[in-house]
């Protein structure tokens, strides 16, 4: 199973929706493809929907910390949206919610930014 | 009944996807529930991503083994590398520590197999590799019946 990345752009918010697995070898794209996504458009807020996403771990958590670290230069926000239990778990234990908001849906998420 | 299988496959990114797959497939003959499965399959990636970034380097022929036992309701896996070792273990397993920050490691990989599994052990030597042990008592149903 590997991961498919849908991308959507509203102003200046990347809307991304991950659906597959998440893992060191699926990392490798993300980062590009979000990264790339990033500079070319001017991207300042990142939503990031993990209704999807069947399995992450901590390759996962380090690519979105990337992306984070990215918009954040630029005074951005990250929110991520429609998380399942497992993954949540995983955000919990590495404090990412310190940094990143969460919402229940992606229409919460594109509220929040403004973008809905 | 005790009962064991024994996996070894290339260092390869690919491979992580299949390695916790089939250590899955194994374990279902204890019926878990489908938390103790996610966990499961979350700790084997781990150490197998530690063993091909960290052990390896992601030098492909570099070869990671498996073992996993299972007996009543106990899982035992071994993850092991013959590759660089680590110098110092307990600062590796501190959450939020990476010797690699420039690939965008987060530095969890010890903290998420020591919060999802009952023992966690670490045997490394540095220059002969490093063999993780994972232990976790399953609460199924069976268990219940038996």
């Amino acid at each position: 199973m590997s991961l498919n990345i849908e991308m959507e752009i509203k102003h200046d918010v990347l809307l991304l929706r991950l659906s597959g697995e998440l893992d060191h070898h699926t990392a490798d794209d993300l980062r590009e493809q979000a990264a790339h996504a990033i500079e070319k458009n001017e991207i300042r807020h990142i939503i990031l929907n993990l209704e999807q996403l069947s399995f992450m771990d901590s390759s996962g958590l380090g690519v979105i910390l990337g992306r984070y670290k990215q918009i954040k230069q630029v005074h951005g926000e990250m929110v991520v949206c429609a998380i399942s239990p497992a993954i949540q778990r995983l955000f919990d234990m590495s404090g990412m919610f310190k940094i990143i908001k969460l919402e229940p849906t992606e229409e919460f998420a594109l509220q929040r930014l403004g973008v809905a | 009944m005790k009962n064991q299988m024994n996996l070894q496959f290339s260092a390869l990114s690919q491979n992580e996807s299949f390695a916790r797959v089939t250590v899955a497939a194994f374990i279902a003959q204890l019926d878990p529930t489908m938390d103790e499965l996610t966990e499961i399959k979350t700790v084997v990636s781990e150490a197998v991503t530690n063993s091909i970034i960290h052990g390896y380097e992601n030098d492909p022929d570099g070869i990671v083994y498996i073992q996993v036992t299972i007996e009543d309701n106990l899982v035992d896996i071994s993850i092991k590398d013959v590759g660089l070792g680590i110098v110092d273990v307990e600062e590796a397993r501190q959450p939020l520590f990476t010797t690699k920050p420039d690939l965008e490691r987060s530095g969890m990989g010890f903290t998420i197999m020591e919060n999802f599994m009952d023992e966690v052990e670490v045997l490394t030597q540095p220059g002969k590799g490093t063999e993780v042990r994972l232990k976790k008592h399953l609460h199924t149903s069976k268990m219940l019946c038996n």
